[in-house]
């Protein structure tokens, strides 16, 4: 073996093992982007109505553009649930991975019990409920309760809602 | 399928990908790494293919592939990532093994001596153990869940495996630490086994008593103190770790148990308090071993200053320093270094063999394979749903982080040199087999996980309404 063919040999071989790297860290981070293909439980990512009486959901059309006449509601704008929405009624909204939340979100960044969304005087006020990674409106990590102002988006773990009028 | 028609045709996700295919072509890769690394050896040494060399990889790649078949067979949606990097870092230990192997025989060919019995062979049969233990686990175990009804039981063995070295007939102290126990000119470490079965403990004993520990009475300084009453656990761990300390003479296994206890905690109740508690409570026993034990001030003085000692206590961390400069950013190639200089090469040391011969770029892919290996083990953690998978998880993981942290720590002289094995490369029955058990273990818990949901539970399909688009 010539010396030549032995440094070929030895830059492939950390080739060989940079490549099975490579491989690895290109095939997670298509596993992080599509977490949903390998989680499915058919019963997560639904949104329940709220345990107080509340208006009876009716069959939601997946057209998000129907919500709008029914009164104030809450719309996922991305996520996995995008386009799901919940109608605000007198009742609290809950938001987490906790199954009996009002929205179970299935998202490892969100926390069992995360937020809720309660009728205050001066509209709909949100509430981190000590979750690990925070509730955050428009940018900013809200540590008290604090007013949702309409079409404002209010970011939970990987998803994002936003209160409709 | 058991679901309602009425209910929601959509909400069946497309098929499952279970990414066995991708961990099948890693495995390939990972075997062909191993051909290659044993190839480049063989010629660089001047030693020529050994006769035996096609068996032997043959062998090797017969392991992997009834790994993989199992896996494909009891656990079809685990993590496709375990199984694969597991394999490879064992092969490369293999192929490091080997390389070894050479520099010993050629050593004595020189001096006029015998030939010395190779490793390789025996780390081989072991990894086939290992492989056969691991085979095992997945067949019998097809809940973990199970293990938490023996949570107890698994505490007290393990805390009885941790102490069998210190039995009177079948203890065995090597190189100064009881670590092993003889029976029949057959040698083991106990405290490999018990590192599983003390995860399992504290993974299920945390799961009950976590509300009760998460409680904050008084604030000392701002700092959130746990009540005194829910300090008992800490310090019963903690005097296990010391005892450990003191009648077996072993840093490392000292360390490694009371950090992954701390760790548990804090994942479990969320209080950092107890990681600062934990930091303290180290502190002082790190004191006091500094104070009491003549081998854990050596420990210290040879890492601050290695080449004051380079003749005495400091020469192994020194030859090591050495061989990672010698190797630099593309190494020397493997066959080309002088990684027999250093003590215990094949063991403790194996990292500044791959480190002079594979230079920066190798070791830090290997650390890279540790890093993925342990942020999969985490994320299994963080997806699985009931409170014992997510610890279990957890602790067995931080096992890994905490080994490879105290041993690549100590060889690169970050942090005092402390005995442990690396994980998967060291020659070591014991350590390979256990770790492999941790992979089989993480493999359960993470394919039920990620499996589609047998049946949803049919009460409530009344009530729900999927609004997914």
């Amino acid at each position: 073996m010539t010396e030549f063919a032995l440094t070929l040999l030895r830059l492939a071989f950390l080739g060989a093992l940079w490549l099975f790297i490579i491989i690895t860290v290109i095939a997670l981070r298509r596993d992080l982007m599509q977490p949903r293909e390998a989680r499915p439980a058919p019963t997560r990512g639904s949104a329940r109505p709220p345990k107080p009486a509340k208006p009876p959901k009716q069959p939601r059309p997946p057209k998000p553009a129907r919500h709008a006449k029914t009164g104030p509601s809450l719309l996922v704008t991305e996520g996995p649930l995008a386009a799901t929405v919940i109608p605000l009624g007198s009742a609290q909204v809950t938001i987490g991975r906790a199954p009996d939340s009002t929205l179970v979100i299935d998202d490892d960044y969100a926390s069992s019990r995360h937020a809720r969304i309660y009728p205050g005087d001066d509209g709909w006020i949100v509430e981190d409920l000590g979750s690990t990674n925070g509730t955050w409106v428009d940018r900013n990590r809200i540590t008290s309760p604090t007013i949702l102002p309409p079409n404002v988006p209010l970011r939970i773990g990987r998803t994002t809602l936003q209160l409709q009028r | 399928m058991s679901t309602p028609a009425t209910a929601h045709p959509v909400a069946r996700p497309p098929r499952q990908r279970t990414r066995r295919g991708l961990e099948l072509i890693l495995l390939i890769l990972a075997w062909g790494i191993g051909v290659l690394g044993t190839q480049q050896v063989a010629w660089a040494t001047g030693e020529g293919l050994h006769s035996r060399f096609w068996i032997t990889a043959g062998v090797v790649g017969a392991l992997a592939l009834i790994a993989h078949i199992i896996v494909r067979w009891r656990v079809p949606y685990a993590d496709p990532f375990l199984l694969p990097i597991a394999t490879l870092l064992t092969i490369l230990g293999l192929v490091m093994i080997y390389r070894l192997d050479v520099a010993a025989l050629q050593r004595a060919e020189r001096n006029g001596n015998p030939a010395p019995t190779p490793d390789v062979y025996n780390q081989l049969t072991w990894y086939a153990v290992a492989v056969l233990l691991f085979v095992l686990v997945l067949l019998v175990l097809r809940d973990h869940r199970i293990l938490q009804r023996y949570t107890y039981t698994f505490g007290l063995l393990g805390v009885i495996l941790l102490l069998l070295p210190l039995a009177p007939v079948i203890g065995a102290t090597v190189n100064g630490a009881t670590l092993w126990v003889r029976v029949g000119g057959f040698t083991f470490q106990p405290a490999e086994a018990a590192k599983i079965l003390l995860a399992i403990f504290f993974a299920g004993y945390l799961v009950v008593t976590r509300d009760s520990l998460a409680l904050v009475r008084t604030k000392v300084l701002g700092v959130p103190l746990p009540r005194a009453r829910d300090l008992g656990p800490i310090l019963i761990v903690w005097m296990v770790s010391l005892g450990v300390l003191v009648f077996e003479r072993d840093l490392g296994t000292s360390l490694l148990f009371f950090g992954l206890f701390v760790c548990m905690l804090y994942i479990a109740t969320q209080r950092w308090s107890w990681l600062v508690l934990g930091l303290l409570l180290f502190a002082v026993g790190a004191v006091f071993a500094y104070l009491a034990f003549g081998h854990v001030r050596t420990r210290v003085q040879v890492w601050l200053d290695p080449f004051a000692f380079s003749d005495t206590g400091g020469y192994q961390i020194v030859q090591s320093l050495y061989g990672f400069a010698n190797g630099g950013l593309f190494g020397t190639g493997l066959g080309r270094g002088y990684p027999e200089l250093v003590p215990f090469a094949n063991t403790d040391f194996i990292m500044s063999g791959l480190g002079e011969e594979l230079g920066l770029t190798g070791a830090i892919g290997i650390m890279l394979l540790y890093a993925i290996l342990i942020e999969r083990g985490l994320r299994i953690a963080v997806s699985v749903r009931d409170p014992f998978g997510q610890l279990l998880s957890a602790g067995l993981s931080i096992t890994l982080a905490i080994q490879v942290f105290v041993i690549v720590g100590g060889v690169t002289r970050l942090i005092p040199l402390t005995g442990l094995t690396t994980p998967f490369l060291s020659y070591g029955g014991s350590s390979l087999v256990a770790n492999w058990a941790i992979i089989a273990i993480l493999l359960v818990i993470s394919n039920r996980a990620r499996r589609p949901a047998p049946e949803s539970p049919a009460s409530d399909h009344v009530a729900t309404q999927v609004v997914r688009r």
